[in-house]
């Protein structure tokens, strides 16, 4: 099933980001991305963020290097952590996060320290960054760092930090936007306004 | 308790807001919830000076859905989606029951309403004549007649969806301000074992647009009703303070309210003295002072207020301040169908069955029934909790979803005086005042009323022919986070708090907007009852000045 650009939005709205069509608002947008360099599923090839406008200081480089390794983590761990099902993982999640990302620093800082984690772990059993994992070896990392069972805590351990920042973080994107929704057979998934008629409809209708 | 404590509303200098008293002021009104908003409205629209003293932050409305990302999310205790806790909301729970008392209000601009479900159903003529019909609790001083008018007020003043089509309500004069929300698909599989269980369902009144109106949007099915709406279709009394600041009422956030201070002898309320964020105190004079902060922090106030005048706390001649403290408690059960109910897009109820409100069975008092629309795990609430993910998460919340059905149900406690809010002045908030203590427990009849919900939801869900996962009755219940009763109503000042015009036998111009002074708790939703109840008190205060 293809997360589309409305999931993101509807997945940004969720999250307070974004208000009614909003997408003017977007930090990054990786559907059009995609729509000019193509969509790549395949781990370790094109799933990296694409690159965004040149920054002005240096500062502002590195902030927006920084910002592209989480989200690049992000999208890996959505990568390990979505049904196989699910199409488009790469732009739905550069759209969320890099949006939520640019607007909310204290989440962004969060989750750069919680990516130190995750990057040490792959490098002692991959040799590689988080960030250039495939899905099977982040599921590897994320189940040795403990997030598989760890409560999410933004303020605890690494496993309970990589669980809400990463895990938890891609999960609340996914499964409240419509698509995820209809992953499990409900239109109108908490934390989505999609109307007040699904409620009223039958399962055959 | 919560280690969270209120964040918001941080200031920097140069944005702070003016907190100091006001010069003239013909009403002070204390909370700025639901009651204290309508009363201080209505008074505006009379020409009176209203100032508002709250003890909470002003939220900003535009942050409302990262707060219901809070709700959703379980790294967020329930105090951090309205930031309660911490020392500034320390309390003691004592008695035989647990009493989690800060899961049960929100302190802010708006009050409780800020994460109340919306449900706003009138009580029952019964209700006023507890004692006089079944011979347990005490009458009230006023009748449902007295109340109708403002019932129909308040009903427009929130912005009521419903429709008149429960033959069990009391009467009504004027169809309800819109139309009610239709029933839920799952109503219809409620519908036919109801009608097998000879059990009568109609729709629910709803403080929720069903259409926009006054300048807010209809639902939008965000599904997280309580404990935040984003999209501003409940009603939450934050809508009527900006309304009434629009006219001239002057609110004030982040400043509670300390002691009230009388003169003339004790007779009159000379000035509320309040303090602000930095620890200063202020002293606002006013004509009239209304307490709004809910059946908690109002015999709260009033005993941290005793004096020379009012040894025991102000306006407790009678020693009923803080006594009778009531609560509406759970019943439910619910379990799973073999075919898809379709739970969990919405986040509220559209229908219920009030046929056993009146009820003729013995020595039970009135029981409301609800058929839930958010039964079973939401599915994204599940999946964060999770220790799977990916393929095998997906087929867990496949497996979890979309079979689970579930009746909900209140019941009223009778009052007791032993039921009560004191003070615990071994512990103290952030300006050293000792803690509210609530002091909770269930009677007999409270007890068998649940059991009785119990048994006429068994009988619903044995003609589903559905496998019962769980029930909530006598031994495991809950309250609904509704305090009542705490400075009660009646004729004789030995006996209560208030007359029948919501003004202190003791104290000539202080009045009580609130359900703290219910004489009894029925077993309906108190919200539309209290705004009802403020609105009358602003006319008595009105025509005072």
């Amino acid at each position: 099933m293809e997360l589309t650009r409305r999931d993101a939005l509807a997945a940004l709205a969720g999250a307070g980001i974004l208000g009614g069509s909003g997408a003017a608002a977007l930090a990054r947008d990786g559907f059009s991305e995609n729509e000019d360099h193509g969509e790549g599923d395949t781990p370790g090839e094109s799933d990296a963020p694409s690159e965004r406008d040149a920054p002005e200081t240096d500062s502002d480089a590195d902030r927006g290097e920084t910002e592209r390794t989480v989200v690049e983590g992000l999208v890996v761990t959505a990568r390990a952590v979505y049904p196989g099902a699910v199409e488009n993982t790469g732009a739905f999640v550069e759209t969320y996060a890099g949006t939520k990302l640019d607007s909310r620093p204290e989440f962004r800082d969060g989750a750069v320290d919680t990516l130190d984690g995750l990057d040490a772990e792959a490098r002692i059993t991959f040799d590689a960054r988080f960030g250039e994992l495939g899905p099977t070896a982040a599921d590897t990392v994320l189940r040795r760092v403990g997030a598989d069972t760890a409560e999410p805590d933004p303020g605890g351990t690494t496993a309970e930090r990589v669980r809400y920042y990463f895990v938890n973080e891609v999960l609340y994107a996914l499964y409240t936007s419509p698509t995820g929704g209809k992953l499990v057979g409900i239109e109108n998934p908490q934390g989505h306004p999609g109307g007040t008629d699904s409620y009223r409809r039958g399962p055959d209708r | 308790m919560s280690a969270d404590g209120p964040d918001s509303g941080i200031e920097t200098a140069t944005a702070t807001p003016d907190r100091t008293p006001s010069r003239k002021v013909d009403v002070c009104v204390v909370g700025a919830g639901p009651a204290g908003a309508l009363l201080a409205n209505r008074l505006a629209d009379r020409g009176q000076d209203v100032l508002v003293l709250e003890a909470g932050p002003r939220f900003d409305r535009s942050d409302r859905r990262e707060r219901m990302e809070r709700a959703i999310r379980p790294a967020h205790g329930p105090h951090s989606v309205w930031d309660m806790g911490g020392e500034r909301d320390a309390y003691t729970s004592s008695g035989e029951w647990f009493y989690p008392l800060n899961v049960t209000r929100v302190k802010g601009v708006g009050g409780s309403t800020l994460h109340w479900q919306g449900m706003v159903m009138r009580l029952h003529e019964s209700d006023f004549e507890r004692h006089t019909r079944d011979g347990v609790g005490a009458d009230w001083p006023i009748d449902y007649a007295d109340l109708k008018p403002y019932y129909a007020e308040a009903e427009r003043a929130l912005g009521v969806a419903g429709a008149s089509d429960n033959p069990f309500a009391p009467p009504r004069d004027d169809p309800h301000p819109m139309p009610a929300f239709p029933p839920s698909y799952s109503d219809s599989v409620f519908a036919e074992a109801c009608e097998a269980a000879e059990i009568a369902m109609h729709t629910v009144p709803n403080a929720r647009n069903s259409e926009p109106r006054d300048g807010r949007s209809e639902c939008v099915g965000y599904g997280t009703c309580q404990p935040v709406c984003p999209s501003g279709a409940k009603y939450s009394a934050d809508y009527t303070v900006e309304a009434a600041e629009s006219k001239g009422v002057r609110v004030l956030d982040r400043v509670p309210v300390q002691r009230l201070e009388t003169t003339d002898g004790g007779d009159r309320v000379g000035a509320a003295v309040y303090a602000t964020p930095d620890g200063t105190e202020h002293r606002q004079e006013a004509r009239q002072f209304v307490l709004a902060a809910g059946g908690v922090e109002i015999p709260r106030l009033l005993l941290l207020s005793r004096s020379v005048d009012h040894p025991d706390g102000l306006a407790n001649s009678s020693g009923a301040v803080g006594r009778y403290f009531m609560e509406h408690l759970f019943a439910g059960t619910g379990g799973r169908l073999d075919r898809p109910t379709r739970q969990n897009h919405v986040g509220f109820v559209t229908s219920e069955s009030h046929q056993f409100y009146d009820n003729e069975f013995d020595g039970v008092g009135p029981i409301k029934l609800e058929f839930l629309n958010y039964a079973g795990p939401s599915p994204v609430e599940q999946a964060l909790t999770a220790d799977e993910w990916g393929d095998d998460l997906l087929d867990t919340l496949r497996d979890s979803y979309g079979r689970h059905l579930a009746m909900g149900g209140l019941v009223g406690q009778l009052p007791r005086a032993d039921n009560r809010i004191t003070l615990d002045p071994s512990t103290t908030d952030d300006h050293g005042n000792p803690v509210p203590e609530v002091q909770w427990s269930l009677d007999d009849r409270t007890k068998r009323t649940l059991a009785t919900a119990n048994d006429l939801q068994a009988r619903v869900f044995e003609e589903l022919d559905a496998e019962v996962e769980w029930t909530v009755g006598p031994e495991n219940t809950g309250p609904a986070y509704h305090h009542m009763g705490t400075t009660r109503m009646g004729e004789d000042p030995d006996e209560s708090v208030v007359d029948a015009r919501l003004r202190t036998h003791d104290v000539s111009n202080l009045t009580i907007a609130s359900s703290s002074v219910f004489v009894t708790s029925g077993a309906m939703n108190p919200t539309l009852t209290i705004a009802a109840l403020a609105l009358k008190a602003a006319d008595h205060v009105d025509a005072d000045l």
